[in-house]
């Protein structure tokens, strides 16, 4: 294959891993645009939703779709309680305990799905036959376009959530400036839980894709796409909304050239590679603007 | 006074080591238990280098098993390879890691809090991977057929060395000025303190311990594998739950931690799959109830203890 025609192929292979990094990252953008804070379990959240959606489909008999409204809506309870039972309380303390008690979460979640699922890894029931559809040199399988698709009405639906209703509008007030919303008659903790359990509900979703695209799930899943969403937050300037999406197109893509291009054991090097010259050319991301410290 | 009471301390760790030497000489002690007690010193001087950089000066790093494999690698290769003696071998380790500290210490100055801790995470993951795609130090199948030269006595010794130096650079005008940055590092800069100079300083200065332990470690055990849980990830996270639990900003708790945290999971082998149950658990528990750690900035010393002894005694008098 020419070597364009191989670039152009691994464009889309990398655009769909990207769609899945993009839903992760927004999770993590929101939740750190509203209470400063990295979600480190959040890659576990993306994890059982995953282990939700297959038990949807394999116990409760269900098909792809009501799986996976069931997946997100265990999900988004299972964030809810994160951040009532580990994170709350910690509300005012330094950032370092809370980021602390967040790898500890995530370390739980991983060890106790290792516990209650198994270690090995299950393969992902195939809800819907495979397909490829050829475009001419290349090709894109029904299960991308799936992927494509059910990311991009995620995201509409997100955008028109945090921009046109009321619920939005207070979830961007709180981001902005926590006192004035207390005192604007926004009762702030209901708004950080329903962060929570949007951002999990997304990252659920993001699992069952997961699955289905690579037919396999485990415990471990979460760990990589979770660091690599994050970065993706990162790189597209966190807290940002379209931020995260940019950055996690912009991520699966980086990803699979460097695939193409040499080793494939050196994919999970390039996440961290681009976090650190992210931070170091332009800490506030793609996307961001430089604040201002106050002293 | 001062005097008689160093003189006590040296004597106590003598015993020590001598009580270690005679319970293995009589068969009391096995191969076994002396390597976990081997272990356990090692992991005394990842986790108070560690809190050098955490603890003393706040740069909060995720990324220390990153160092730890850089010196276990390092000094593996020498010896294996170009057949250095151990103890220089050891020190190249520790120095290249100390470098790499420099070199991740120098963006900690434009990076706070969390962002430093994910690229630090981030660093320690690439030196993983490098390490993955290197064949001369074994690549993917792990390292094997290094020589055995760490002992006891050698850890041992260098935990105590690793301790005293860091604790003596904590009490001197540098640890000062670390623990201004740590406190408030607008303020520190106002009254004259470097504050980048001081950040790399610790980091060097950790990362130095650390690439040390590794070698250690590396002629202990005499195989290494580029796993998460021994050079990657999961490593760093194990670091961080001890120097946690024992708190940030005091050396016996790092030192009591990684004594604690390296033994009680030997005798929970059988329930090994728990232990990643326990142990988030507990740093989460710890978090929420005691967020300083056990012994936060605190220390436990001889003379603390004899102080107590003598209270005691004093009490039992008078009553």
């Amino acid at each position: 294959m020419p070597w364009h025609i191989a670039a152009l192929q691994q464009l889309i292979n990398g655009l769909a891993l990207g769609s899945v990094y993009a839903l992760i990252a927004l999770g993590y953008t929101m939740v750190y645009g509203i209470i400063q804070l990295i979600n480190f379990a959040h890659g576990e959240i993306y994890m059982l939703g995953a282990y939700f959606g297959f038990y949807a489909i394999t116990l409760l008999n269900l098909s792809l779709l009501p799986a996976m409204l069931v997946s997100m809506a265990a999900a988004a309870l299972v964030g809810v309680l994160l951040e009532r039972v580990a994170y709350r309380p910690l509300r005012n303390s330094p950032r370092i305990s809370v980021l602390i008690t967040a790898i500890g979460a995530s370390l739980l979640f991983q060890s106790t799905a290792q516990l209650v699922f198994g270690a090995s890894f299950k393969p992902f029931p195939q809800a819907m036959p495979f397909r490829r559809i050829q475009l001419g040199p290349i090709f894109i399988t029904n299960r991308q376009l799936l992927i494509f698709g059910v990311a991009v009405l995620l995201m509409i639906l997100l955008h028109v959530l945090v921009t046109y209703t009321t619920f939005g509008k207070a979830m961007r007030a709180v981001a902005r400036d926590k006192e004035a919303a207390v005192l604007m008659g926004i009762n702030i903790d209901r708004i950080i839980s329903a962060t929570f359990a949007l951002g999990s509900a997304l990252a659920a979703t993001a699992g069952i894709l997961v699955g289905m695209y690579y037919n396999r799930i485990d415990p471990y899943m979460g760990m990589m796409p979770g660091l690599k969403a994050f970065v993706a937050a990162v790189l597209g300037g966190i807290g940002i909304v379209p931020g995260a999406v940019v950055g996690g197109l912009l991520m699966g893509v980086a990803e699979n050239l460097v695939v193409t291009l040499g080793s494939s054991t050196l994919r999970d090097a390039v996440a961290f590679a681009v976090l650190i010259v992210v931070l170091l050319v332009r800490p506030a991301g793609l996307l961001g603007k430089k604040g201002i410290e106050k002293v | 006074m001062q005097k008689l009471r160093s003189l006590l301390k040296i004597a106590l760790l003598l015993l020590l080591y001598g009580g270690v030497r005679f319970l293995e000489g009589s068969g009391l002690l096995l191969p076994y238990h002396v390597q976990v007690l081997s272990l356990a010193c090692i992991n005394i001087i990842l986790v108070v280098s560690l809190n050098l950089i955490n603890g003393f000066t706040g740069q909060f790093s995720i990324g220390h098993a990153g160092f730890f494999a850089i010196g276990a690698y390092l000094s593996a290769y020498l010896t294996v390879r170009v057949q250095a003696p151990f103890v220089p071998a050891l020190i190249c380790g520790g120095i290249l890691a100390g470098l790499a500290g420099l070199a991740v210490g120098l963006p900690a100055l434009r990076l706070r809090g969390d962002y430093l801790a994910i690229s630090t995470l981030g660093f320690g993951e690439i030196i993983r991977v490098i390490i993955l795609n290197t064949p001369a130090v074994g690549g993917a199948k792990g390292f094997s057929g290094i020589p055995k030269y760490t002992t006891f006595g050698l850890a041992y010794l260098t935990a105590i060395i690793t301790v005293v130096a860091i604790r003596n650079f904590v009490s001197s005008d540098y640890g000062r000025a670390c623990m201004a940055v740590r406190e408030d590092e607008i303020a520190a800069e106002s009254l004259g303190v470097n504050s980048t100079y001081f950040k790399v300083l610790a980091f060097a200065l950790g990362a130095f311990f650390a690439g040390t332990a590794g070698g250690l470690f590396a002629h202990y055990l005499q195989y290494l594998a580029p796993t998460p849980n021994q050079i990657g990830f999961v490593k760093s996270i194990d670091i961080l739950i001890m120097l946690v639990l024992g708190g940030l900003g005091s050396l016996t708790g790092s030192i009591l931690a990684a004594i604690i945290l390296t033994i009680i999971p030997e005798f929970l082998r059988g329930f090994a799959e728990y232990r990643m149950i326990i142990y988030p658990l507990l740093l989460i528990i710890v978090m929420l109830r005691r967020p300083t750690g056990l012994l936060a900035g605190r220390e436990l010393s001889l003379d603390s203890v004899l102080d107590f002894w003598k209270g005691a005694k004093a009490r039992a008098h008078n009553s």
